[in-house]
């Protein structure tokens, strides 16, 4: 019996320990807990970032070194806050205020206290360094811009948010990764694989030599350089003549779906995002509500695409047999839909394809709608063909580019009426507006020249993009280099695109031929709301253009979408005219021309809805 | 030593002890590696040191086997009085590490008598009690037995090393054998729970908790079976009266340090920025030693591979703190071996110790198991955060001459003992 009590005596303390044994070592174990073991320091070894290129090996962004002044709490002795302060360049608040947000992220881990030094401050600061136990400079890599252009689609750096340390166990507090374009679309290509040398430590904190003998250990991966398709003269061209205006301009090469070019106005210069004052420029650009200059207006703004849209129009009509080009449709100076009257600017008379097209009739595409639909027993069923049409161009949905944003845009079906107006309570003439480009039909400038692309390839196109070489490797993926066929039959296209080129020849913008190119285009002039103090206001028409040349070996299709432009040749025709002259040509041909768009700007137009004032739009001043 | 004791001695005890022995000095290599002198031959470093001492304990081993297993019961109460005389020498001659005068300096190595007298103190024990004339159920008796136990824990305590003299108490439990009430025990566990109760719930809760569980006795014993009122409420009141008296000597009595380590035990404090000060003070041990442990997971870091053993993170880590080494090197496979070959090994010895037919023989071994089971139990509780700390090793693991040789001569003159157990009659 009491032999029993002792052996039971043993086996119950046998079996707590291996109870607890087996909570700590199996249940609290965790496998890499290697990252929090304080025998062990990771020192890190950041390769450089990767360069970026345009198309034509032109640099676009390098590298600069920078000092961060890093923090850890745990090893912090008692100093002379003061000079320190002094030498940092910053306050004694504010330096209470990192130690504090360094102490709780980690005791332990290294900590920014203060980013990007300038190289006098680190200069005066390196020597002294030493007297502050806990402190030390990390050299960083910065970016270093060789263009004042593209700040939209180069993206930018910045340190690693607590999300991205916790989404990604890549990174650590103070690393900086790619935020928005180029950049983060590309990040680990650019960016390579930062070395580690694990250190093993004893208690005090020493060094006691490499962990392993250094078998853990990795170098750094370089960063890859990439070129981007970009063309670096015209998009600082672009930008440079978008001076004081608002819009996006995308050019592609129809013969690749290469961006040529990717304007956004108003913009800034990459620079500003660099260096110690990022975060006070960021703020800056961030907070100005009004004309949103981080907001990238080629990939992101939503306008109706407006007359470019009646291509489409024509186009899916052809495909349909509904018409032929030499179908004609009387304008009344406008049309009817029921008893009311939708104005018409074409001056007029009996159109056919060819002159509805340059002259932008109205009424001859609002007619083509409607015998588009009656083909149809359902306004249903003519709706499904028609949705089909429109989003084989690309539109309607994400366009599937490498930048990490967009917008769909709007290509409404049936199902968007159904919801609006009801099961089976609308018919095409509530929709006839789509015939024109207006009404709930919305595209992103991307989307327009994309459209552009496809009409001046007769009928496919491939997913514009904009990286063209990775290290020493073209890009050949299929995403990019498969052609998207639309849903239009090639023979379609040459009626159409006769149009456009008499748009030039004889139409809507005569006044802006380039000598010795031919261009096919078509104008657009979008009606434009806004909400005052609740009061819907119109607004002066957004000014709209998209073409492309040459017209038989077309070389750049591009959209062209300036905010409060007015009409279509005007502003965004003008622009678009010199963009293709300089990405054709080289130079420019008509300078009073291009110093008037340079110099001209939107303000004034910008302006008006914020004045309080009473104001008129559409003025014809030039 | 003659064939018979080789054929007789218990070989899965001796496996075992060398199993233990060779993990430690593992250990001990791993605790203390120095990449300058690698060689564990290396007589100027610890794992050199202790490879001596193992080899010594064979030696000692040897002439403990060769020796008549009479000689053990006839002198131990001169091997008794001669340990005494130890203990009290170095109040005159003691040599003093790290705050404690425990130590001979005998020139090559320091010699701790407190280790020796857990030997013969189990002896001096055993040949008490085995005596014709003692009679357990006797309270003189019961008094003398432990005046035995308490007198060299006396001269130990003010050494100062408190955790070597809480090992003698442990002989108490060869007294229980023997035939000392159970309900001591008893009454000892209670009292030991209500303590910690009360330090964890509070006064108010132990006697709400103990009202509920007399009550529900109460209800649920057979009517037949009837119980006196008046000893239990007796009971009840003494219990309450013990908590209160919990609470004053807590309060009034322990200083700061012995309270901060009952909460790190108990687990008391739950602020996390003061949990945070215990673990860089007092706690720090512990806290080092739980999570190089847990860092070991189920296979270990492998041998020499510890990076908080290698960092130096636990305090004594290889003597009182061995085991972590295990923990973090070997993993939950290393720390559960070890805590089965102890298991094993004390099993086996309560089975050797009950078919002794000599009760001087049994007694004795019921006293080597007593004080191994106790420094086991204490030390790897304290490492692995079960227990509070009390710094004593882990036999035929920590560094330690005096240690390795008092454990040995300890368990091998029971395996003598054992060994001659069929020659009982002459």
């Amino acid at each position: 019996m009491k032999k029993l009590v002792l052996s039971s005596i043993i086996i119950l303390i046998g079996i707590s320990f291996i109870g607890r044994l087996s909570y700590l070592q199996l249940f609290r174990f965790s496998p890499d807990q290697i990252l929090d073991d304080p025998a062990i320091k990771r020192v890190y070894d950041y390769p450089e970032r990767g360069y970026i290129y345009d198309r034509n090996g032109e640099l676009l962004v390098a590298n600069q070194p920078a000092y961060d002044v890093m923090v850890i709490p745990r090893e912090v002795e008692p100093l002379d806050t003061t000079e320190f302060c002094q030498l940092l360049n910053i306050t004694r608040e504010r330096f209470v205020a990192q130690l504090q947000k360094a102490r709780t992220y980690s005791p332990r881990l290294p900590s920014v206290l203060v980013p990007q030094l300038s190289k006098e401050d680190y200069a005066r600061l390196q020597e002294k360094m030493r007297k502050y136990q806990g402190f030390y400079i990390e050299k960083r890599s910065l970016r270093d811009y060789n263009t004042p252009a593209a700040a939209n689609v180069l993206g930018y750096i910045s340190e690693v948010s607590e999300w991205d340390l916790k989404s990604n166990p890549y990174y650590e507090l103070g690393e900086l990764t790619g935020r928005t374009g180029i950049e983060k679309q590309y990040e680990e290509i650019l960016r390579g694989r930062k070395g580690v040398k694990l250190i093993q430590k004893d208690r005090f904190n020493r060094d006691i030599g490499p962990y392993k003998g250094g078998s853990l250990d990795t170098l750094p991966e370089p960063g890859t350089e990439i070129h981007i398709t970009l063309d670096k003269e015209l998009q600082e061209y672009g930008e440079r003549l978008m001076n004081g205006k608002r819009g996006g301009i995308v050019a592609i090469e129809p013969s690749s779906g290469e961006i040529l070019a990717m304007i956004s106005g108003p913009t800034y210069n990459p620079e500003l995002l660099v260096g110690r004052e990022r975060s006070a420029n960021y703020s800056t650009l961030h907070y100005d509500s009004i004309s949103k200059p981080t907001w990238d207006r080629s990939i992101l703004a939503e306008p109706s695409p407006g007359s470019p849209f009646k291509t489409l129009q024509a186009l899916a009509a052809l495909q349909e047999g509904v018409i032929t080009p030499e179908t004609t449709f009387r304008c009344y100076n406008g049309f009817y839909v029921g008893n009311k009257k939708r104005g018409c600017h074409c001056g007029g008379g009996l159109r056919t394809m060819n002159s509805g097209i340059f002259r932008s009739c109205n009424a001859y595409f609002a007619g083509t709608f409607r015998k588009f639909f009656e083909k149809f027993e359902t306004t249903d069923a003519g709706m499904d063909v028609w949705e089909k049409h429109m989003r084989s161009f690309g539109l309607g949905d994400y366009l599937g580019y490498d930048l990490p944003t967009g917008r769909p845009g709007r290509i409404p079906g049936k199902e968007y009426y159904d919801r609006v107006y009801g099961d089976g309570r609308w018919s095409s003439t509530y929709i006839i507006s789509n015939s024109i480009g207006q009404g709930e039909v919305a595209a992103t400038p991307i989307q327009l020249a994309n459209m552009t692309a496809a009409i001046a390839n007769r009928g496919y196109y491939y997913t514009p993009h904009l990286i063209r070489q990775i290290g020493d490797n073209l890009v050949d993926d299929p995403t990019y280099t498969e052609r998207k066929y639309t849903t239009i039959a090639p023979q379609h296209f040459e009626p159409v695109i006769r149009g456009m080129a008499d748009v030039y020849e004889k139409g809507t913008a005569k006044w802006i031929q380039i000598p010795g190119i031919d261009i096919a285009g078509k104008t657009g002039t979008v009606e434009n709301f806004t909400r005052i103090d609740g009061v819907r206001t119109q607004l002066t028409d957004h000014s709209l253009f998209v073409a492309f040349a040459p017209v038989d070996n077309p070389k750049i299709a591009l959209a062209v979408y300036i905010e409060h432009g007015y009409y279509g040749a005007r502003y965004a025709g003008h622009i678009a005219s010199l963009l293709i002259e300089k990405y054709l040509k080289g130079e420019i041909t008509r300078k009073d021309l291009e110093k008037r768009m340079l110099e001209k700007t939107l303000e004034h137009e910008y302006a008006k809805p914020y004045s309080g004032e009473e104001f008129k739009i559409n003025e014809y001043v030039w | 030593m003659s064939g018979s004791v080789l054929r007789r001695v218990d070989w899965l005890s001796v496996l075992i002890y060398l199993l233990l022995v060779l993990m430690g000095l593992l250990s001990i290599y791993s605790s203390t590696y120095d990449p300058s002198s690698p060689s564990i031959l290396d007589p100027g470093q610890r794992y050199g040191k202790q490879l001596v001492f193992i080899l010594i304990s064979v030696g000692v081993i040897v002439l403990i086997m060769a020796l008549e297993a009479q000689f053990y019961e006839r002198f131990s109460s001169l091997f008794y009085v001669v340990t005494l005389a130890l203990l009290l020498g170095l109040f005159l001659f003691g040599k003093t590490i790290a705050g404690a005068t425990s130590w001979y300096d005998l020139g090559f190595f320091n010699f701790q008598p407190s280790e020796l007298a857990k030997t013969t103190t189990a002896l001096a024990l055993a040949k008490y009690l085995s005596d014709i004339q003692t009679d357990i159920k006797k309270v003189r008796h019961q008094a003398y037995a432990l005046l035995i136990v308490i007198i060299p824990a006396l001269l130990i305590i003010p050494q100062p090393d408190p955790g070597s003299a809480l090992v003698f108490f442990a002989l108490v439990f060869v007294l229980f054998r023997e035939g000392l009430p159970l309900w001591y025990l008893i009454v000892g566990l209670m009292a030991v729970l209500v303590f910690i109760a009360t330090l964890v719930f509070g006064t108010i809760w132990v006697g709400i908790g103990l009202a509920l569980i007399l009550g529900l006795i109460y209800i649920l014993k057979k009517p037949s079976f009837k119980i006196p009122l008046l000893p239990v409420l007796l009971v009840y009141g003494a219990a309450v009266v013990f908590s209160l008296s919990v609470n004053f000597v807590f309060e009034n009595v322990f200083e700061q340090r012995h309270r901060d380590r009952f909460s790190l035990w108990l687990r008391l404090e739950k602020d996390p920025e003061k949990l945070e000060e215990i673990r860089k003070t007092i706690g720090y041990n512990t806290y080092q030693s739980e999570k190089a442990i847990e860092s070991g997971g189920l296979k270990g870091k492998g041998f020499l591979e510890g990076t908080r053993t290698k960092g130096d993170f636990v305090p004594e880590q290889d003597t009182d703190y061995i085991f972590t080494t295990i923990g973090e090197e070997w993993g939950f496979l290393g720390t559960a071996s070890v805590v089965l070959l102890f298991t094993v090994l004390l099993l086996r010895l309560v089975h050797l110790a009950e078919r002794q037919k000599n009760p001087f023989s049994r007694m004795y071994g019921y006293g080597v198991i007593s004080i191994l089971l106790v420094h086991y139990f204490i030390n790897i509780g304290m490492v692995i955060g079960l227990l509070p700390t009390i710094g004593i090793p882990l036999p035929f693991f920590s560094y330690g001459g005096s240690g390795l040789l008092g454990f040995t001569t300890l368990l091998f003159i029971f395996l003598r003992l054992d060994a001659n157990r069929l020659n009982e009659w002459n």
